[in-house]
Formats: structure tokens, C-alpha cells, sequence
């Protein structure tokens, strides 16, 4: 928390030509991406098209085989183990599943990080605890294991514990997967205080348009490993309520952003050889 | 590694019966400085204050194991009955008692003066 005008300016995040290869397939192929301080982005894309692997780039847990990530103005590969340890301390992650520890309790998963992290004595962590679970509406449920609360308990747990630390940065894999339109919006609302009242930087990755368009302030459309337009929120929604264009890019966009049926995205599904390939298992 | 700097720059008594104190807090209450600022608002209630002004403005940053603190405080001074005011909240400190719903928790006061006041 010692920074300085110019580190205020900086890019929290950059990725810079990030390539990553699953035997020998580009799952990302050549990212780029900057992420700036307190704003909220919104990285979208059908399933499959990387979101999940980019976000994994972006905490350290794996690393390109080209180009960089840069974190808080450090290269994460120029980091040893000690130096990501220090970092990864600066940011929380919302997992997909929540992942929580199954053998303690809500409460428990919660100091966690508080024990492991820092010096403070039992009193104080449990204070912090409890305003952590307030925070996401979960007071009640301190003393519940993981196994007796539903899924949507289980993400805000989640999240109650990656913001124990008073991360600067949180990430989110589907936020608001599988929870009902209230909780949903409730997580939406989270995600807002904690960028707004707090200056937290976030990315987020989801599915839901509704969510992406009330929290996002720019978004990003991944596409087969690529990146296929960055822009601020406005263009968006410019796009997703624009007319046809003809223009392939922003066509596709605007058949994810609005969900339809027909369009680029599905035109290119029923081209990838259907016919051949049945006819081939038929033995023909 | 360097000493932790005490985040309580000032404690004064500002009355001649020491009915009421003002500590002065500044600079960052983090994590490394939170276990020294408890310490430093736990020591005045061993003279049995009635009230008790933390005066904040000079607090730029603020986490929650400092809102912590606050609250270990606040727990104490109900059982000693001391009235603590907390004034002069900066508005990013004033976001941390909001987002964890604690600003109707403690009695909050736009400056020392007022605190003194009213
Ligand atoms: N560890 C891995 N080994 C091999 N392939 C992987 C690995 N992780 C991901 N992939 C592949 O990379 C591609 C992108 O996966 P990723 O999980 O990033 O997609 P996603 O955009 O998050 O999808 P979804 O929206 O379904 O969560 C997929 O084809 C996936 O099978
Ligand atoms: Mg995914």
C-alpha cells in the first residue's frame, strides 16, 4: 500500500503475447492484455476458448510458453517460489467451485490464510472472520463444514476467504454459476463495493451477460485463443444492440453478447466437417 | 527488519480531572502495524478514561485487521464503559466501516472538534 502516483498509473496487470500450448494445440495464442487499477474487467468467450486457462496465467499457477504476465509491475517469470509466495498474498481468487476445505469449518476456511499469512493473535483473526463472513452475508453459517451449505453459500465462503488478506486485486472464475438470480446479483453487487468503496481491481470471467454488463467497466471477448475485442463496456453494448454488419468479428461478438441461436459462432460449429466424420465412423 | 513504526503518533489528556483522551493516529494501519496499534489503544484505559477520541484524519489507509483492532477496542471500552468516539474519518477509511458494515458499529464524528462537542 505504499504507492507512489506513478505505480498508481501503471497497468496492474499486463499480459504480453502470451502463448500456451496443450500438446501442441494453442489454447491461448498470442494475448494481450492490461488491467488497470480499481477498474473491473469482463473477459467473456464460449466454453473452451481459454478464459479459465488465461485467469490461471494471471495468478501464477501456470506459466506461457511465450510472452509474459506482469503482476503488480513484477514478471511472473522472473519470480522464484518465495518471491510468487509474497505476491500471491497481494491477490485473492473466487475458484470456479469455491474450493473450500471440506474437513473445516466456513469460519475456519476463512482465517485460514489469516493463520498461515500473518502474525495476528487468535482474537483478531476471528473479529476479521466474522466481518469477512458479514461482508458476504454468511455469519450464520461460520460454524457449518462446507458439506452442509449450498452451492451458492459455498461460492460466497469462497469469496469470504479470498478477500481475508485485503487482497488489491481478485480474480473470479464464474462467479455467479449455478446460483440463483438473487445470490447472483448479490455476488454482482460484492464485486462493485469491493472495486468501488475499496478500489480493488478485478477480473471476471463469466458466462452470465446480465452480470458482465452491470459490473463490468471494460470487457474483453476471447475467442479460440485469441483475443478478438477489448473495449470499454459502452462498445459493447453498442455492439450487442447494433444491427448486423456483415463485419465477422463484431457479428460474432454480438451472437455471444445477445445469445442467439443463429450466427457466426454456430455457422462455423456445422463447418467443422460433421458429415465427413460420421460417414467415417459408419465405415464408409 | 526495521522496527514497526507505532501508528499512535500522540496520545493527549485533554482535560486536568484525565476524563478524556485523544490518541492521534497516522499513516497506514495494516497488517504489520495493527498488532502495535492495538497495543497503543488498549494503554490509555488502564487510567480510566470516560471518553475516548481516536482521531483519524491522519489515517490514509486502513485494512481490516486495523478495523479489527478498533472493534477489540470498542468490545473493551463497553465493558469499562468509556465512551469512544472515533473522528476525522478520510473517505477511503470511511469505505472500510461501510463495506463492513461497521459505521453504525462505532460512533463516527466528522473532526475532533465535534467529538469534543457533542
Ligand atoms: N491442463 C490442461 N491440459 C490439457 N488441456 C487443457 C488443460 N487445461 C485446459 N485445457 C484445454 O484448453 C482449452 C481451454 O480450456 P479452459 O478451461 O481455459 O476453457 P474455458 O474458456 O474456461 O471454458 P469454460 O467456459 O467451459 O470454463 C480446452 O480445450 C481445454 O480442454
Ligand atoms: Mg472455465
Amino acid at each position: 500500500m505504499c504507492d507512489t502516483d506513478t505505480t498508481e498509473r501503471r497497468p496492474v496487470i499486463r499480459v504480453v503475447d502470451l502463448v500456451k500450448r496443450f500438446g501442441g494445440r494453442a489454447v491461448l495464442n498470442g494475448i494481450n492484455l492490461e488491467v488497470h487499477p480499481g477498474e473491473t474487467i469482463v473477459i467473456m468467450g464460449g466454453s473452451g476458448c481459454g478464459k479459465s486457462t488465461l485467469l490461471r496465467h494471471m495468478v501464477a499457477s501456470l506459466f506461457g510458453d511465450e510472452g509474459r504476465v506482469e503482476l503488480l509491475g513484477q514478471n511472473l517469470n522472473d519470480l522464484n517460489e518465495s518471491g510468487l509466495n509474497a505476491l500471491r498474498l497481494r491477490f485473492g481468487i473466487l475458484f470456479q467451485s469455491g474450493a473450500l476445505f471440506n474437513s473445516m469449518t466456513v469460519g475456519e476456511n476463512v482465517a485460514l490464510p489469516l493463520r498461515e499469512h500473518t502474525g495476528l493473535d487468535e482474537q483478531t483473526i476471528d473479529i476479521m472472520v466474522k466481518i469477512k463472513l458479514e461482508q458476504v452475508g454468511l455469519r450464520e453459517a461460520a460454524d457449518l463444514m462446507p458439506s452442509e451449505i449450498s452451492g451458492g453459500m459455498k461460492k460466497r465462503a469462497g469469496l469470504a476467504r479470498a478477500i481475508s488478506l485485503d487482497p488489491e486485486i481478485l480474480f473470479y472464475d464464474e462467479p455467479s454459476a449455478g446460483l440463483d438470480p438473487v445470490t447472483s446479483a448479490e455476488i454482482d453487487q460484492l464485486i462493485m463495493d469491493l472495486s468501488g468503496k475499496l478500489g480493488v481491481t478485478s477480473v471476471v470471467v463469466t458466462h452470465e451477460m446480465d452480470s458482465a454488463f452491470t459490473i463490468a467497466d471494460r470487457m474483453a471477448m476471447l475467442d479460440m485463443g485469441r483475443m478478438l475485442k477489448i473495449g470499454p463496456r459502452s462498445e459493447f453494448e453498442a455492439l450487442r444492440d447494433g444491427p448486423e454488419t456483415g463485419d465477422e468479428t463484431g457479428d460474432l461478438i454480438r451472437q455471444f453478447l445477445r445469445g442467439d441461436p443463429e450466427g457466426p459462432i454456430t455457422a462455423r460449429r456445422l463447418s467443422t466437417g460433421y458429415e465427413e466424420d460420421i460417414l467415417a465412423t459408419a465405415g464408409e | 527488519m526495521a522496527e514497526v513504526e507505532n501508528p499512535v503518533r500522540n496520545v493527549r489528556w485533554l482535560d486536568p480531572e484525565k476524563k478524556i483522551v485523544l490518541l492521534e493516529a497516522v499513516g497506514e494501519v495494516d497488517l504489520h502495524r495493527s498488532s502495535a496499534f492495538q497495543k497503543a489503544l488498549l494503554e490509555p484505559l488502564s487510567r480510566r478514561p470516560q471518553r475516548m477520541i481516536v482521531d483519524l484524519s491522519g489515517v490514509s489507509y486502513m485494512d481490516s485487521s486495523g478495523v479489527a483492532s478498533l472493534v477489540k477496542l470498542l468490545s473493551r471500552v463497553r465493558r469499562d464503559n468509556v465512551d469512544l468516539r472515533l473522528a476525522g474519518l478520510t473517505p477511503r477509511v470511511r469505505s472500510v466501516f461501510e463495506i463492513t458494515r461497521l459505521d453504525t458499529v462505532f460512533n463516527l464524528y466528522p473532526d475532533v472538534q465535534e467529538a469534543l462537542d457533542s
